[in-house]
């Protein structure tokens, strides 16, 4: 019996996690990890190069989640270190902390000077900790305003990159403000004077990615979701069992073809057969080209365009009969 | 008269083994059996332990508003099932179910009025209809009526009663955040209030979006209000959650609410607020208050 496709995709990711890990661990510590590393890099190499079953099969709903949480999914770090020069991260809310799982500052997007905001869930364990799995405080969502002022100050185009399980639910986030740091966020994109551009490139978690998702054009990976609430949590409320999440995922519809046929977002990103992880020069040349030519688009609109068309966009969303 | 429909329909629980069941409410905090028409003069909060006892939509707005200058706005707009949505039951169902408890077809219930003589456009959310969970009909109403008082220079008031957005219409219950979020821009931009009273429970999408960028934000006492559940932080965080904690009275503290302020007195606190921010006087000032002292006074201060 062959692997299933999935099953395959889902173990290549996790032994190139590890072989990551592994790599990052030996760069930290100096020490000579080849002996471990060695055997996984030829287990990843023999499965990438086996014959995969119709690797282009369609995946069911629950299948295309797994990949875009997965720990060897792109982050994205990964796109702008290929996409952005220049970038230079601006940190703080000016008022509490510096939050690390939504970063961001000026920078050129291949070339066009742009205000980046990105979702960074980190690469390894340690910084996945310390990147809170790409959780964001009440301070990150406010740094993320306090970067729109200066957008708008400037005139940059704001680019949003969007990986997020959802919004940090803590003690501290509910008593700083969570759920107000997401609201003035949402109304500060909807203030905004500049184009702004918003990709979800693995994991569109609710309130806290619509925080930075408000732009003049939404688009999303191919292997992304989008949501109002995860699988899991989902199955955990209306099935009572969060290992129901498969059957969540599918009742959501919420996967790259689904929003498109919602109109919740304009486009979707082609990622390379497999998955983005496979490629990830060719997945960020995609990003990098459609984020573009969408920032170029919206440069011929003068303010009051790009406010009426922002504001057009998300009062028209919504799916009701009238009597 | 509605009054007694209300009753029939929303009495919590009848007194244990009592013979005239329709005469008493058992208040659900305390469990004291209240009489039924001194609850109602109380504007349903527990007159033995100050309990703030939910209110559906219709029984909120005979508590704000002047008697008979309600002009309902919404119901034209009815909601779909645009994923086909399926969990344990199908979610055509639940709906039908909903409408036919409340009466409504979704968890909103809009219009205009008068608050002591000052007009106003509120909107309700109704937390008896599935949770006064939060998709696009909730969405498209509170968007209508935020518009309606931008055209007709009215304040907007906004009461907030909601699990969040509805699971349901997934991506497109979130992005109702961000369309009534554009919806509330017209009040900015011709200079008008908008006031949103915070009541148990306003959780999730609904207090992450239009609920929370209020000019003035009201909580009712003991309302839990906050942006994930407490179930869901305890199970992140695995240890225990403050005493009070997702509370107005925590969320005062915390600095992210105008004021709590009891039920009672929330027409007086509006009029009073609102002659002042549109120029306006009210029919009948409020009785006075020196500032410091509101939020204690208001919790003995009597309709």
């Amino acid at each position: 019996m062959t692997t299933p496709p999935t099953d395959l995709k889902a173990t290549l990711l996790k032994l190139e996690a590890r072989v990551h890990d592994l790599e990052v661990t030996a760069r930290e510590t100096g020490q000579n990890l080849d002996a471990a590393i060695h055997p996984l890099r030829a287990e990843v190499e023999r499965l990438r190069t086996a014959p995969v079953p119709a690797a282009n099969a369609p995946m069911t709903r629950w299948e295309r989640v797994q990949l875009a949480r997965a720990p060897g999914r792109p982050t994205a770090h990964d796109y702008t270190e290929r996409l952005v020069t220049d970038f230079t991260e601006l940190h703080g809310d000016r008022n509490f902390a510096d939050d690390h799982a939504l970063i961001g500052g000026p920078g050129r997007w291949q070339g066009r000077p742009v205000m980046l905001l990105m979702q960074q869930k980190g690469r390894d364990t340690k910084s996945r900790v310390r990147r809170r799995f790409g959780m964001s405080n009440p301070e990150g969502y406010r740094k993320a305003m306090r970067l729109m002022d200066l957008a708008d100050k400037f005139g940059l185009p704001v680019v949003c990159l969007i990986d997020t399980p959802g919004a940090y639910p803590g003690i501290e986030a509910e008593e700083r403000g969570q759920a107000w740091a997401i609201a003035e966020s949402i109304q500060r994109m909807v203030r905004l004077r500049v184009p702004a551009v918003c990709a979800v490139i693995g994991e569109g978690g609710s309130g806290g990615a619509l925080a930075i998702g408000v732009g003049n054009r939404v688009l999303i990976q191919e292997n992304a979701w989008y949501s109002v609430i995860s699988p899991e949590s989902c199955a955990a409320i209306l099935w009572r069992d969060s290992a129901q999440a498969p059957k969540a995922a599918e009742a959501l519809k919420l996967t790259a073809p689904d929003l498109l046929e919602l109109g919740i977002v304009e486009e979707v990103i082609p990622e390379p057969v497999g998955g983005a992880h496979l490629d990830l020069d060719a997945a960020a040349a995609a990003l990098g080209e459609a984020v573009g030519r969408h920032l170029d688009e919206l440069g011929k609109l003068n303010e009051q365009e790009l406010k009426a068309q922002r504001a057009a966009r998300f009062r028209a969303l919504g799916a009701f009969t009238e009597s | 008269m509605a009054l007694d429909r209300f009753f029939r329909r929303r009495r919590p629980q009848q007194q244990a083994g009592s013979d005239m069941p329709d005469l008493w409410t058992q208040c659900p905090a305390c469990k004291e059996s209240v009489y039924n028409r001194d609850l109602e003069a109380n504007l349903w909060v527990c007159p033995k332990c100050n309990h703030h006892i939910r209110l559906e939509a219709g029984r909120r707005v005979e508590v704000l508003l002047d008697e008979g200058s309600f002009v309902q706005l919404s119901g034209r707009v009815h909601p779909t099932d645009p994923l086909n949505f399926q969990d344990t039951e199908a979610y055509s169902d639940r709906l039908v179910r909903a409408q036919k408890k409340t009466g409504r077809p979704d968890a909103i219930l809009t219009g205009t009025g008068s608050i002591l003589g000052l007009p106003v456009t509120l909107a309700v959310m109704d937390f008896a209809f599935s949770g006064g969970s939060m998709g696009s009909v909730v969405g498209e109403e509170i968007s209508r009526a935020a518009e309606h008082a931008a055209q007709i220079g009215t304040p907007f008031v906004l009461v907030a009663a909601s699990g969040g957005a509805r699971m349901q219409e997934s991506a497109l219950s979130l992005m109702q955040m961000a369309k009534t979020t554009v919806a509330l821009e017209g009040l900015t931009a011709r200079g008008l209030p908008y006031v949103s009273i915070l009541t148990d429970p306003t959780t999730g999408g609904v207090t992450a979006s239009f609920a929370t960028i209020a000019d003035v934000i009201m909580a009712e006492p003991g309302a839990l209000i906050g942006f994930a559940g407490p179930r869901v932080i305890q199970q992140t965080i695995r240890q225990s959650l403050p005493e009070g904690f997702q509370r107005a009275e925590f969320l005062l503290e915390h600095g992210m609410i105008d004021d709590v302020v009891d039920r009672r007195n929330h027409r007086n606190f509006l009029a009073g607020l609102l002659g002042v921010l549109t120029r306006r006087a009210p029919d009948a000032l409020p009785t006075q208050q020196s500032p410091e002292q509101s939020s204690e006074q208001s919790a003995e201060a009597p309709a």
